[in-house]
């Protein structure tokens, strides 16, 4: 070769950018929209995740509607019943599953790293997800209820009390789930097991947590390990929105125990912060 | 950028055992070595990405062991082969990593200037190899750095993506960014490379230019002819001119004439291999 190289046009040299700029509020809501955009635009590009994670409650409701058209108590449909547990199961999905899976990808495929290498604050990616998180969660709890109550006439929460409590317990369900899923993703050893070792832990709990079943008919051992997790917290609370009053009577506890679901899932959120604060890697195993 | 008795272990394993080089602002400097040989680990030391064990490490006037978002802003990564951005296209790969920067370049202008401006639409999925690599480099110079890093950039490429790549990064050169690159192809270091250094074993064997690495500028010639009965004569020579001349005088235009100095490769060869098996 004989190339000779091109004679430099002297070295670049530029002011330091100042340090403040990286932490102005400006940077990290331009930075975070950017991530935001992305990771709606990845997801709308990826049929597995919109079937599994955000259309899954959707299309089981339609299936388990279809088939059971009985009724759990007088004037309530177990389609009635059954769309508060996917509305709960759904708001796990989009944030649990969907981020330990997406995160545990992300870190072994080297995205993690690269974005370490660049100027964005760490804080950006994190809510970039939060921001996949409540776009999904709203879209998919809206498209469920509305498909709920139009094809099989399940009704929507009876007054202002009952929406505030489907709000309050979607939030702060989502909260420990997003918390929970960002400190799982650490779990999979590779992102290719990342999808076997997550879907489980939500199939299992969608089982003993009330979802499939109805919740005060399984085995006094199996909602004690249920009464453990979020889920069971949640189908809870979305029933507290979506079943009559009359209906609190048939749970275990005889009432709508609204305090202690804020309580649980309120301790899920700060136990999820501890964890992804210390044990959170933007790098794969043994790569330090 | 200045390292100075650089170490870097793992347990018993010692990565990096002892660098010390500088590289100037604006120089192309070439890391060459074997896999394993401790490359990698260095430059990630310098990337800001590992913790090192000891030795004193100066990048643009900061500690790579305590990166700052200003400092990154300055630095551009091209780490070795990537997989991840699989769902998203090529400009909206570039046009996102802009927005982390205080200065970016122009995304546009950046795919363009990597070449990849008939793919601006296409998903990083399905880019071959060698375009991909481009929007690695697309991504390390959005910011605008004023140092880049190459770790292995060409690996797995053909050789005319390999010229274009060159290019490429001769572009960047002339426009007065320093560059560290890594690789194992002694072409590619000849091309490039204003000055290298050779790594074995986390240590450093040899410093240069790829013009004297080893000395091979004033290493003997092998002249070779074929002489009037026909059978081919070889000679070791440090006056190669002179011995030509006398050929030349004594029988005419010699059949089969060729004078052969050390190439880069043998030069780096030699300084790999133990001296006593060598010999």
């Amino acid at each position: 070769m004989t190339t000779t190289p091109t004679t430099p046009a002297g070295p670049r040299t530029r002011a330091a950018a100042d340090a403040s700029a990286f932490r102005s509020p400006a940077f990290l809501l331009r930075t975070s929209w950017a991530r935001t955009v992305v990771e709606l635009t990845e997801l709308s590009r990826s049929w597995d995740a919109l079937v599994f994670n955000v259309f899954f409650p959707i299309i089981f409701l339609f299936i388990f509607g279809s088939v059971f058209d009985g009724d759990v108590a007088p004037g309530v449909s177990f389609t009635q019943y059954f769309t508060a547990g996917m509305a709960a199961s759904g708001v796990l999905l989009v944030s649990f599953q969907s981020l330990a899976i997406s995160i545990a990808v992300e870190r072994d495929d080297g995205l993690l790293k690269r974005l370490e290498g660049t100027p964005m604050p760490p804080a950006a990616y994190f809510l970039g997800k939060v921001g996949l998180v409540v776009v999904t969660g709203v879209v998919q709890m809206a498209v469920l209820l509305t498909a709920a109550h139009l094809l099989f006439d399940v009704d929507l929460p009876a007054g202002p009390q009952q929406w505030w409590t489907l709000a309050w317990v979607t939030v702060l369900g989502a909260a420990a789930g997003t918390l929970l899923g960002i400190a799982y993703s650490s779990v999979p050893r590779t992102g290719r097991s990342a999808n076997a070792v997550t879907a489980p832990v939500v199939l299992v709990l969608q089982f003993i947590s009330g979802v499939f079943f109805v919740y005060s008919q399984l085995p006094g051992w199996m909602q004690d390990v249920a009464a453990v997790f979020p889920l069971k917290w949640m189908a809870e609370g979305f029933r507290a929105a979506l079943l009559p009053e009359s209906m609190a009577a048939a749970e275990p506890a005889g009432e709508w125990q609204l305090g202690l679901i804020a309580l649980v899932l309120a301790g899920w959120t700060v136990l999820g912060l501890v964890l992804c604060r210390t044990t959170f890697r933007w790098r794969r195993r043994g790569d330090s | 950028m200045r390292v100075t008795d650089l170490h870097k272990h793992y347990g018993p394993k010692h990565a990096v055992d002892g660098i010390s080089f500088e590289v100037p602002a604006g120089q192309v400097f070439a890391l060459l070595g074997p896999n394993g040989a401790g490359k990698s680990t260095t430059v990630e030391v310098l990337e800001g990405y590992r913790a090192r064990t000891s030795g004193q490490v100066s990048v643009l006037g900061a500690d790579p062991g305590r990166p700052t978002p200003a400092w990154r802003a300055r630095i551009g990564i091209v780490a070795q082969s990537t997989k991840d951005l699989s769902d998203l296209t090529v400009t909206e790969v570039v046009r996102q990593f802009a927005t982390f920067y205080p200065h970016p370049r122009r995304p546009e202008a950046v795919i363009e200037q990597v070449g990849l401006a008939d793919d601006a639409r296409t998903r990083a999925s399905a880019l071959s190899g060698g375009r991909r690599r481009r929007l690695d480099v697309a991504l390390g110079i959005i910011g605008d750095p004023e140092l880049l890093f190459l770790d292995e950039p060409t690996t797995g490429f053909d050789p005319e993506a390999r010229r274009e790549f060159w290019a490429l990064v001769q572009l960047l050169a002339a426009d007065g960014t320093t560059i560290l690159l890594t690789t194992h192809y002694l072409d590619e270091v000849e091309v490039l490379a204003d000055a290298l250094a050779v790594i074995d074993r986390g240590r450093i064997v040899a410093t240069g230019t790829p013009a004297t690495l080893g000395d091979r500028d004033r290493a003997p010639a092998t002249v070779r002819w074929r002489d009037a009965g026909g059978t081919w004569r070889t000679e070791l020579t440090g006056e190669p001119a002179a011995l030509v001349g006398r050929l030349h005088a004594a029988g005419g235009e010699p059949d089969g004439l060729s004078v052969h100095r050390p190439t880069l490769e043998d030069a780096y060869l030699s300084l790999l291999t133990p001296a006593e098996v060598s010999r």
